[in-house]
């Protein structure tokens, strides 16, 4: 098992705030995205945005990361403002974004793709470490990124972020598209950098999965959180969920 | 047989140039999806820059290899800084159009300073090693007489398009450009400051036009127009070699030397249109260039 004691790494201690986004407004272009979005994740939770396609969880990540040009509102990370920030200073700070199209360089080999991320902080896993968590890297680091399976192609979206010494991981549809022994296998991750001190803020339309891994939901609707609860809660509130996602 | 392998000379020097500026096209293209049309002006600033170090300064040829890229490089990437960051995004038009803007100001007023004749830059003499004097005369082959300086021009700008070649391809810092091509987004997400990563390559872009210049100097004097002559020919290398490839470029640009220079042994009334009758050619077969990607 890999060694992933951490915790020295720029750990806040459990339950203390470590991002806080209240009223996210966001754009693209003329389209107005969100319209007031407020949650916070603390360190070592699970946070889980659910919510219909098009709902604006995307947009939510995309929002704290910078890469949404026109935003207003406030984001904190660690108790810094970084609503106008760009997205590199962002990265920096020590957010780390794994895209939900997963990003994988065409004109890059595994390792290079596994490689690209900057290491931001120390504390990051090394190569060995990530190779215990994802075998099949290994064997296809000569591989064209590209050329690697859905599965693969996740696995190593994930692993490189866990290279830069980044404690908040945000991950957008980790599931999309893949068979159900790799969606368990990201599940043990998950749950796996969860006991190793990692903050993580996932969005997922797999409810099922989500629900495996979760601390806490927050519900988006039409650019808005329009509820939360604990993941103890849950059986309390199947029917609200089964409302809200239409399942 | 002399004739031919004289002409064979003057194709490689003259791939020489086209590598060094497609490659520098083909590097600014891939980072920025600019079609920088200001790169024949600033080759020819290139070699100005070298003329005034000379005459200015008394720096000569060798300390010009390293000062003009410098310069030139600087004076584009405030050109990139100040106008170019404005047009990303938009279509290739408005860059074509802007630098070609750019290209005819900066050549405007160097012909209003210099006019149209060609300025002197003599063979650097320096240093004596042997019986040679730096890079001035040449040496008998027995098949051929190669002048020295003109051998330089070859073997420097093959060793500067591999080297370029090794930095973008093999390196840490390239996989950071080829990835910033594909998605500048994400990298920049990663935590890479993507837009100084721009001006940089465009500064090297400009570098490798500015030091074709310098070697350019001693073979075919110092003229503002010097750029606005070559860079036809260039853009229908980098159309044939393929916009964005690194590789495509150095091949293509060598190659296309040579085939002009064997027409102009074979069948010297068409070595100035060969060129175009292949990028006519190949744009008929493969648009995208032999190893280019889709602009």
């Amino acid at each position: 098992m890999p060694d992933l004691k951490m915790a020295e790494a720029a750990n806040k201690p459990a339950g203390a705030e470590v991002l806080s986004v209240s009223d996210l407004q966001a754009w693209y272009g003329e389209s107005h995205i969100l319209h007031g979005i407020n949650f916070n994740v603390k360190a070592g939770e699970v946070v889980t945005l659910l919510g219909r396609n098009g709902a604006g969880k995307t947009t939510t990540l995309k929002s704290v990361m910078g890469i949404i040009g026109k935003r207003t509102g406030s984001i904190r990370f660690n108790g810094q403002d970084i609503t106008r920030a760009s997205s590199d200073r962002i990265a920096r700070q020590g957010i780390a974004f794994c895209p939900e199209e997963r990003g994988i360089f065409a004109s890059l080999d595994v390792r290079e793709n596994l490689l690209l991320p900057p290491v931001v902080r120390s504390g990051g896993l090394s190569l060995d470490q990530i190779f215990e968590l994802f075998p099949n890297l290994k064997e296809r680091l000569g591989s064209q990124g590209t050329k690697l399976s859905g599965g693969e192609q996740q696995m190593l979206a994930i692993a490189r972020i866990l290279r830069t010494g980044a404690r908040f991981l945000m991950l957008d549809e980790p599931t999309e598209g893949l068979a159900p022994v790799i969606i368990q296998q990201i599940g043990h991750t998950i749950a796996r950098l969860k006991s190793e001190g990692f903050t993580i803020l996932l969005v997922e339309q797999n409810f099922r999965f989500a629900s495996t891994v979760a601390d806490r939901y927050y519900i988006v609707e039409h650019g808005k959180v329009i509820d939360g609860f604990a993941n103890s809660e849950l059986s309390a509130n199947m029917d609200k969920l089964h409302t809200y996602l239409g399942v | 047989m002399q004739a031919l392998y004289a002409q064979l000379l003057v194709g490689l020097i003259n791939g020489s140039f086209y590598a060094l500026l497609s490659l520098g096209l083909a590097v600014i293209f891939g980072m920025l999806n600019i079609i920088n049309f200001a790169h024949g002006a600033l080759y020819m600033m290139g070699a100005f820059t070298a003329y005034f170090l000379l005459h200015l300064t008394g720096l000569g040829y060798w300390w010009a290899l390293i000062i003009a890229p410098i310069v030139v490089g600087i004076f584009g990437m405030i050109l990139e800084r100040t106008m170019l960051q404005w047009l990303a995004g938009l279509d290739h038009l408005y860059g074509l159009l802007l630098t070609f803007g750019i290209a005819l100001i900066v050549q405007g007023v160097f012909q209003n300073y210099f006019g149209s004749s060609g300025l002197p830059y003599a063979i650097p003499d320096y240093p004596e090693i042997g019986g040679f004097r730096g890079l001035q005369g040449g040496m008998n082959l027995g098949f051929m007489f190669l002048p020295i300086y003109r051998g330089w021009v070859v073997i420097f700008s093959l060793v500067v398009c591999l080297a370029t070649w090794f930095l973008i391809e093999k390196t840490q810092l390239g996989a950071y450009l080829r990835a910033a091509t594909e998605n500048p987004t994400l990298v920049r997400a990663f935590g890479i400051n993507v837009p100084r990563m721009i001006t940089l390559t465009y500064g090297l872009g400009v570098g490798l036009a500015a030091l074709a210049g310098v070697l350019s100097a001693p073979i075919n004097q110092v003229r503002p127009l010097m750029g606005a002559d070559l860079i036809i020919v260039v853009f229908a290398v980098v159309v044939i070699g393929g916009m964005g490839s690194i590789m495509g470029s150095i091949i293509t640009g060598f190659a296309l030397g040579v085939i002009e220079g064997l027409t102009k042994y074979f069948y010297p009334e068409a070595s100035n249109t060969v060129v175009f009758v292949l990028m006519v050619l190949v744009l008929l077969v493969k648009p995208t260039g032999l190893t280019g990607r889709a602009a």
